[in-house]
């Protein structure tokens, strides 16, 4: 049950990366890919109908993480209390720039709130690639399962204590940030036409250059400062085939780019996603917050909720999920295609 | 200033208090543009139609500022009352995961469909997603009165040997008896709020003569709707909601009635503000007895004052809470007035053109947010020194690491961001309110022809 729940909770976070993954990229590339007002229009009527539902799945993330597992949630948020916290400022000027740009229609205004989504986005992408970074690098958790840590101190993961930023989690940070503009430029492709998906093709390039020399950097890395992270691999060899996934969707990108097939790109840079996250989260299990001296790792059994208590939430959270699929597929259905701007809502 | 538990929680009475200024709007809307759109496919009145459309773009605009304000509580569980959330979780968090679940994605799927569809996807799929808009809105007011109701009354749980608690009964937790009234009465505020806001608006319209006839049918269903649900706000759930604290919070009505003594005739005090050294209310206007005959039936009974309980556990803010208390039902009353007289007055056709009427119903907009703010300070401060009633006190559920430095930065930057919304909000109303519900075409028009 209590694994259950683990993948439960690696499978919503994982969703929401990849569904707010392509609105967070769109964020950050979208002063590159639009020279214009009508292009950047273009680029938020492609996500406006979406973008909430995206976040929704961070929310139900967080909440049914924290009912799975109440002491992980306790520990970890109050934990990372400072970058959460800015998390939340973020995602605030993100929601609001998106939303209340179009309300008025003056040059400044949209300049002004062009400015916030950039920001926005771009820092939410790389803290949380910092946030997956802290987690795999350990947690200086004591014996009652809480920790306290600053936003940085020397900026090395091997001090104690170390800081929520350290070379490590920044590049990390750097990593998720690359990955979504990638993810992002090609959603972008695939919902417009002429110069814009052609200017989001050419960032999607480029961009993907760098993601495979930080994909290296970033894998090389992660084995140096966290060694146990192959024995799960060692232990069940099964799980090579997640990081075959990240590697396919890595060489599928660049060449369904370069074949200007942006729907199967698009699919690519979701496999890396996918492949990537899984990766990390096969490897920690049965953790769910290493920590620094391993004796106080939170694991599925230490942080789980009582077992009535998962076996209702089975039950609901089964139907929730099916219903919230459907909503998905049935309102990025009936949003399909290309976007003009002759139809705009309201 | 000086402890992590005060800043703390100062900072979520501020972020609670803020977020719920929106959704309070929201969801009182979410029904009456239902009823608008309803009324459209009826009779096919364009007006209505239009209206609808108008009362979508505010609506829009307001969920927008829910949506982020809300993510930032959802949090603050977790960084902010990290104890509480370990001790209560398997709990609480069940519900608050199901509002996730079961209302987030349903209100963040078709209020899309609502703003970007009616042209795309015809009129019966625009009014489906108004319906499910409002039921969205409204599952999500149940799911997060269900969390506060166990707060207030916990059920379902068993305690464990080591002191900790686990759910034992789903079933209770949803169906908690506190969250009945609680909802009801909730919800009601909502429409109250909305019902203000529509009259309000379509009395502004109307006396300043321009789109006069949606001003019109604004103040209709306006009036219509806050004739009744003000009514509604104190008989029957007003009532209920304070038979239940008195049943289960005795104490909490003590401090909420500023009832010091314990008597067999008790007053209902109206006006007086509570002396805490002398243990009275000084400049008292009361309803000798009134509040013993409120509570049990004209043969009345005893009602425990506060000197009746231990000062520990005695709500720590009282004046306060006895103000709010009073504000709140001191409006209540207010709007039965308002909104029984404008009634009237659209039955035999003098509303729209007497102004003075009019003006009142302009003027009294701020109102409904002040009497629901002040109701949710009444429960809450009433909840004192309980974070969840007789289980958990307020200052064992703060987060064991987290200091009051890093709480004090975390409330002024919420203090900040918080302020300039509250400016841009303002100003996206009045423009809104400006354009008025014919203004669409101007502003597509605008936009259509601003290619580069
Ligand atoms: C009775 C009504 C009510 C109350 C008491 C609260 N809210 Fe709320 N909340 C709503 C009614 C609502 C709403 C009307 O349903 C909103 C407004 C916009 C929306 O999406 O839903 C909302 C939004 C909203 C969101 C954003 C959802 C989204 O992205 O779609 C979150 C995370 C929360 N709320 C969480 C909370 C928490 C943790 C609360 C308690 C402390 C809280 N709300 C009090
Ligand atoms: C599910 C719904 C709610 C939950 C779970 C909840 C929970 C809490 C918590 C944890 C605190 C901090 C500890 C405390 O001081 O008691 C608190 C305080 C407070 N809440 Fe709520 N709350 C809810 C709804 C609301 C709403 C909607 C409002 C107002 C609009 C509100 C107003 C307040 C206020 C004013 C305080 C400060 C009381 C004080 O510090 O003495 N609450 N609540
Ligand atoms: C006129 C008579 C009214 C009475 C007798 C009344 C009574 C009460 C009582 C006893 C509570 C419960 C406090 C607690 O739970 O500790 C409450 C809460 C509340 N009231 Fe009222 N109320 C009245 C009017 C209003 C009005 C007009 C509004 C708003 C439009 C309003 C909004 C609220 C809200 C939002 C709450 C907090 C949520 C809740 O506990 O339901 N009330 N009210």
């Amino acid at each position: 049950m209590d694994t259950f729940w683990f993948i439960a909770v690696a499978l919503m976070i994982t969703l929401y990366v990849l569904l707010d993954g392509f609105d967070l990229g769109a964020g950050t590339i979208h002063l590159f890919a639009a020279k214009n007002e009508q292009e950047r229009r273009t680029i938020l009527r492609a996500i406006g109908p979406v973008w909430d539902g995206n976040e929704v799945w961070l929310i139900a993330g967080g909440g049914t993480l924290f009912f799975a597992f109440p002491i992980l949630y306790a520990s970890s948020f109050s934990g990372f209390y400072l970058p959460l916290i800015i998390v939340l400022w973020l995602l605030i000027i993100r929601g609001l720039s998106i939303e209340l740009r179009g309300h008025i229609n003056d040059p400044l205004w949209a300049s002004f709130w062009d400015g916030m989504f950039f920001i926005g986005s771009t820092l939410l992408a790389i803290f949380f690639g910092a946030a997956l970074g802290n987690v795999v690098r350990g947690v200086p958790l004591d014996e009652d399962g809480y920790f306290f840590q600053p936003l940085w101190t020397d900026f090395s993961p091997f001090s104690e204590p170390s800081g929520i930023l350290d070379w490590y989690t920044v590049l990390m940070g750097l990593l998720a940030l690359t990955t979504l503009v990638v993810h992002g430029a090609n959603y972008i492709a695939v919902k417009t036409e002429n110069r814009l998906n052609a200017r989001s093709r050419r960032i999607s390039r480029f961009a993907w250059v760098a993601l495979v020399v930080l994909t290296v950097l970033g894998t090389i890395a992660t084995f140096w400062v966290s060694p146990w992270m192959l024995e799960s691999f060692g232990a069940r060899p099964y799980g090579y085939v997640l990081p075959l996934v990240a590697v396919a969707g890595l060489i599928g990108m660049i060449v369904f780019n370069v074949r200007e097939r942006d729907r199967e790109a698009f699919l690519a840079s979701s496999a890396y996603i996918v492949g990537m996250l899984t990766s990390t989260v096969f490897a920690v299990y049965p953790r769910v917050l290493p920590a620094v001296n391993p004796e106080n790792s939170l694991t599925i059994t230490n942080a789980a909720a009582s077992d009535y208590g998962q076996a209702v939430g089975l039950i609901w959270w089964s139907i929730g999920m099916v219903l919230a699929v459907v909503y998905f597929v049935v309102i990025y259905r009936l949003f399909r295609g290309k976007v003009r701007l002759e139809d705009e809502g309201y | 200033m000086e402890d992590a538990l005060t800043v703390s929680r100062l900072q979520f009475a501020f972020t609670v208090t803020y977020h719920y200024l929106f959704p309070m709007l929201t969801m009182g809307l979410a029904l009456l543009i239902f009823v608008l759109k309803s009324v459209y496919m009826r009779g096919r009145n364009d007006l209505y139609n239009r209206a609808a459309r108008f009362w979508g773009k505010i609506f829009a605009v307001t969920f927008v500022f829910g949506v982020v304000t809300g993510i930032p509580l959802e949090f603050q569980f977790g960084t902010n009352w990290a104890a509480f959330s370990a001790f209560t979780g398997d709990i609480i968090a069940q519900t608050l995961a199901m509002e996730g679940a079961f209302a987030f994605f349903l209100e963040s799927a078709f209020v899309g469909l609502f703003l970007f569809g009616e042209r795309r996807f015809g009129q019966r799929l625009h009014w489906f997603s108004s319906l499910m808009v409002f039921l969205g809105t409204w599952a999500s007011g149940y799911f997060i009165i269900t969390t506060n109701a166990w707060m207030q009354n916990p059920v379902g749980y068993r305690v464990l040997e080591n002191g900790n608690i686990e759910l034992n009964d789903y079933w209770a937790v949803l169906l908690n008896p506190w969250m009945f009234a609680q909802y009801a009465h909730n919800m009601g505020g909502a429409v109250v709020c909305g019902a203000f806001v529509m009259a309000g608006l379509g009395a502004f319209y109307v006396l300043s003569g321009r789109h006069v006839e949606y001003g019109r049918i604004f103040l209709k269903v306006g009036v219509i709707a806050g004739a009744l649900s003000s009514l509604w706000m104190l008989f029957p759930t007003g009532h209920f909601s304070s038979d239940q604290v008195a049943e289960h919070q005795p104490v909490a009505l003590a401090a909420m009635e500023g009832h010091f003594q314990t008597d067999r005739e008790a007053d209902l005090v109206f006006i007086g503000q509570p002396d805490m050294e002398k243990m009275e209310i000084d400049n008292p206007i009361v309803l000798p007895g009134g509040l013993s005959i409120l509570l049990y039936g004209p043969a009345g009974g005893e009602v425990k004052g506060l000197e009746g309980f231990p000062e520990k556990n005695w709500p720590d803010n009282i004046p306060l809470l006895y103000y709010s208390y009073h504000v709140m039902v001191g409006l209540g009353t207010f709007f039965i007035g308002i909104m029984f007289l404008a009634a009237f007055m659209l039955w035999r056709g003098w509303l729209y053109t007497f102004r003075p009427m009019l003006w009142v119903l302009m003027l009294a907009i701020p109102f409904p947010f002040i009497a629901n703010t002040a109701g949710w300070l009444t429960a809450e401060l009433g909840r004192q020194p309980w974070l969840a009633y007789g289980l958990m006190r307020t200052s064992e559920g703060v987060s064991p690491l987290v200091s009051s430095g890093n709480v004090l930065f975390t409330l002024i930057g919420f203090a900040g961001v918080y302020l300039i919304m509250g400016l841009l909000y303002i100003v996206l109303m009045v423009r809104e309110v400006g354009h008025g519900p014919e203004g669409e075409h101007e502003t597509l028009e605008n936009t259509e022809n601003l290619t580069a």
